[in-house]
């Protein structure tokens, strides 16, 4: 297999994913902010912050108001990270693959992309934003399991799925992030908008069912983060994004060196302290496996994106 | 829409399958009075199948101008343009003879020069040829070929003779337009397909991997082959991508590919470097490398035309191949088929003009609106003058440009293409058309049975193009047994 060719499948599944979690994002941030009361501590601002691009944020608006900000994730098109430009970008890597790919998937790729573009083209925000967001989402689902259903599970299926994990363990580290914000408040107060939040976290992760029914605890941060840090078999959980990435790449030719760092990587999420790291440490410890998985990324990339010549000329 | 013959009428044109009004042509009989019998909703209805089958196809044309929206619905006419396989083989024959003395031309331009010392061929028209290679001299590809994949258009005049329009021995397109145009045929018209012996076309994709096979520089059982293509906003990306598939051969661009110290070609891959033995590119030359070519292309691969000179990778079409893709050139072929193999050209030329011939430049100037001008280095229809159907304006336009550089420019008489009967709205009416057969060259030559037929879609219009509103139909080679 052609390594340009397997690195727009793994581009086209993470813009995939990426689209349809900053739809979760934006899905769970509009309704949070409606229910928690002002001054507690959480702001637009801090939506921006969680996506890491506070520098092209400033450069398009002063102020981050609600508009600005939700028009920033969905349809900016200069954001790498919006909506719209997640969406476009998976479409362009589906159209340059289209051989590999059933012909359905490259059509609802299409389709999806020319309906959000419609839906964002004014520059209000779409009217019914939350069914907007849903139907996003559950396209991107759609065609997800489109692929998984009617696509061979070979080698350029392995780069999909390694795509997908990759991005989803990114997103989830970013929407726990969420909840390393600090709320001003105290004693019984802060407990129950704890409670809340983390309750809003599970739900933008499509993880609070599945939390009631293995977890069975209250929801207590600690304990969600121990939740989505370490469980093995929640698919948004990081630990088990890991080991989808993992048993992909030991299908893969020269896997060993890339086996080694998503290991390590693993181990250091299994080992964390939840305890200990809420709420002041957990902000620098998510910090720190972003640098990771851009580490992995590269590995990715050199092992089978770009090899290099044994004599270049 | 109901069809009936007698009310068809081609005029005083040559019409491929109804000579007078009601009469239908020996080897088109069976197919005339079969459309005859079909009602109206019948032929709309296998209209719409064939519109369908295309779309699930995906046969599509690029077109640059269109923007954002790349795919476009490539036009197909469900009448099939019959020929007898009689009069096909003769057109065989000659198209081989054609294509073996091009490629002996080109090989002897790049080595000896005979041909020029013996003056039959002008050198003044090599130096100023801007499809001549001088990085390519010196070189003899395998089996002295050079042009391995060859598109040459025919036509018929008036009084049904086929003729060569051009020879497109740089990347011809349109094989696989070929190839789906009968599988939409017979999607359509099944029961046809029972009735008559009709040669098949769907052996084009073998013939042309063992073709490229019969290149490769490594005696091996699986030489790897790569169809190298510009990528996808090319206007032929459609059939790239075909061809690639039905050979089961990867599909590449310049950047998958890197040259190695050894000389050898190496594509990437998830596996590490694999090595390359055929090249089948669909890129033109000057963009194929950097390192030789044009320096800022990045469609190409560095160090490409050192891998061939060095014997370490075979491509198709050899660079240098259009030399004798150029319309200048097209008028001595009658002479350099006579030269090499000491023949009598098979297949005409059409008569043509060559405007650095002052006298000739003197007869074309004064008879602008009676002839076609067209370019030596262009294809797709672009920069041409239709002189029966031009303006004032754009004959002073091409006056000048001729007086100004004659070497760019030949002329001909207007010819007044076949015709053949294809439907236009809720109407049958006759539109022009050519025929564009491939011929594969290696150890072996292959023809096509029959090739793309290109009609002009537009009332009158001379254009075939598919860039320019130009459309297809299946062509069929009949089994007329011994009539």
């Amino acid at each position: 297999m052609l390594s340009r060719v397997a690195e727009r499948l793994y581009w086209m599944a993470r813009y995939l994913e990426r689209a349809e979690n900053t739809a979760r994002l934006a899905r769970v941030y509009s309704y949070l902010m409606l229910d928690l009361p002002n001054g507690v501590g959480l702001s637009w601002q801090q939506l921006i912050d969680i996506t890491g691009n506070q520098e092209l944020y400033r450069k398009h608006h002063r102020t981050s108001g609600e508009r600005n900000v939700m028009r920033f994730i969905l349809s900016e098109p200069e954001n790498p990270g919006s909506l719209i430009s997640a969406l476009s970008m998976a479409r362009e890597n589906m159209r340059t693959t289209r051989d590999l790919v059933p012909s359905e998937g490259w059509e609802h790729v299409n389709e999806l992309y020319l309906f959000a573009r419609k839906k964002l083209a004014k520059k209000t925000l779409p009217k019914g934003l939350y069914e907007f967001l849903s139907e996003i989402i559950m396209r991107c689902q759609q065609i997800t399991g489109l692929l998984a259903g009617t696509m061979s599970h070979g080698d350029a299926y392995q780069f999909m799925r390694i795509g997908r994990n990759l991005e989803r363990f990114d997103m989830t580290s970013r929407i726990i992030d969420v909840g390393s914000a600090t709320l001003v408040a105290r004693g019984a107060e802060l407990e129950r908008l704890e409670g809340r939040l983390w309750t809003y976290l599970l739900r933008a992760l499509s993880a609070h069912q599945m939390y009631r029914q293995y977890v069975r605890r209250q929801i207590r941060p600690d304990i969600v983060l121990g939740f989505l840090l370490h469980d093995m078999h929640f698919p948004r959980a990081m630990a088990h994004t890991l080991g989808e990435i993992q048993s992909c790449i030991t299908l893969l030719p020269h896997h060993e060196e890339t086996l080694k760092s998503i290991s390590e990587l693993s181990r250091q999420v299994l080992a964390s302290d939840v305890g200990k790291l809420y709420p002041q440490g957990l902000h620098a410890f998510l910090d720190q496996l972003q640098l990771e998985l851009g580490g992995l990324h590269k590995e990715i990339v050199q092992t089978w994106f770009a090899p290099v010549p044994d004599q270049p000329a | 829409m109901k069809i009936d013959w007698k009310t068809y009428n081609p005029g005083n044109l040559y019409d491929e399958m109804i000579s007078t009004p009601g009469n239908a042509r020996t080897a088109s009989r069976g197919l005339a009075s079969y459309l005859q019998s079909l009602s109206e909703k019948e032929l709309a209805r296998r209209q719409r199948a064939a519109d369908l089958a295309i779309a699930e196809m995906g046969v599509t044309f690029t077109v640059y101008t269109e923007g954002e929206n790349i795919d476009r619905a490539w036009p197909f006419d469900i009448i099939p343009r019959v020929i007898a396989q009689k009069e096909w083989s003769r057109i065989q024959e000659g198209l081989v003879q054609r294509v073996t003395a091009l490629n002996l031309f080109i090989d002897d331009l790049y080595n000896e020069q005979k041909i020029i010392t013996d003056k039959v061929f002008p050198r003044e028209l090599l130096l100023s040829s801007k499809n001549y290679l001088p990085q390519c001299a010196g070189f003899r590809p395998r089996y002295g070929v050079w042009a391995h994949i060859c598109g040459s258009d025919l036509v018929r005049d008036k009084d049904g003779t086929f003729y060569v329009l051009e020879d497109n021995l740089r990347v011809p397109s349109g094989v696989s337009y070929m190839v789906e145009n009968r599988g939409v045929t017979k999607r359509v018209f099944p029961e046809l397909f029972r009735r008559h012996r009709i040669l098949p076309v769907d052996d084009y994709p073998a013939q042309l991997f063992d073709m490229l096979s019969s290149l490769s520089p490594r005696p091996l059982d699986f030489p790897e082959i790569v169809v190298m293509t510009p990528g996808i906003f090319n206007s032929a990306y459609f059939e790239h991508s075909y061809l690639a598939q039905q050979m089961g051969a990867e599909l590449v661009e310049g950047s998958d590919l890197v040259v190695c110290k050894d000389d050898c070609v190496y594509m990437k891959t998830i596996n590490g470097l694999q090595q390359v033995d055929v090249i089948y590119r669909r890129v033109n030359d000057e963009f194929i490398d950097p390192d030789a070519f044009l320096k800022d292309s990045v469609l190409g691969v560095r160090g490409l035309l050192r891998a061939w000179r060095a014997g370490k990778v075979a491509l198709a079409n050899a660079p240098g191949a259009g030399v004798a893709d150029d319309k200048v050139v097209y008028t001595y072929v009658p002479d350099i088929i006579k030269y090499y193999l000491d023949q009598d050209p098979l297949i005409p030329n059409v008569p043509s003009y060559r405007c650095e011939d002052k006298k000739q430049r003197d007869y074309i100037l004064a008879n602008l609106e009676k002839l076609v001008v067209k370019p030596a280095n262009e294809s797709g229809g672009y920069g041409m003058l239709v002189g029966p159907h031009s303006s004032a304006a754009e004959r002073s336009k091409f006056a000048g440009l001729i007086e100004r550089t004659p070497r760019n420019y030949i002329a001909q008489p207007a010819l007044s293409l076949s015709t053949a009967p294809t439907i236009c709205g809720r109407s049958i009416e006759p539109r022009h058309l050519d025929l564009r057969p491939f011929i594969l060259q290696g150890e072996r030559t292959y023809v096509t049975a029959g090739g793309l037929t290109r009609v002009a879609l537009r009332k009158g219009s001379l254009v075939v193009n598919s860039s320019q509103g130009g459309g297809s139909k299946d062509t069929w080679i009949l089994e007329t047994g011994s009539n």
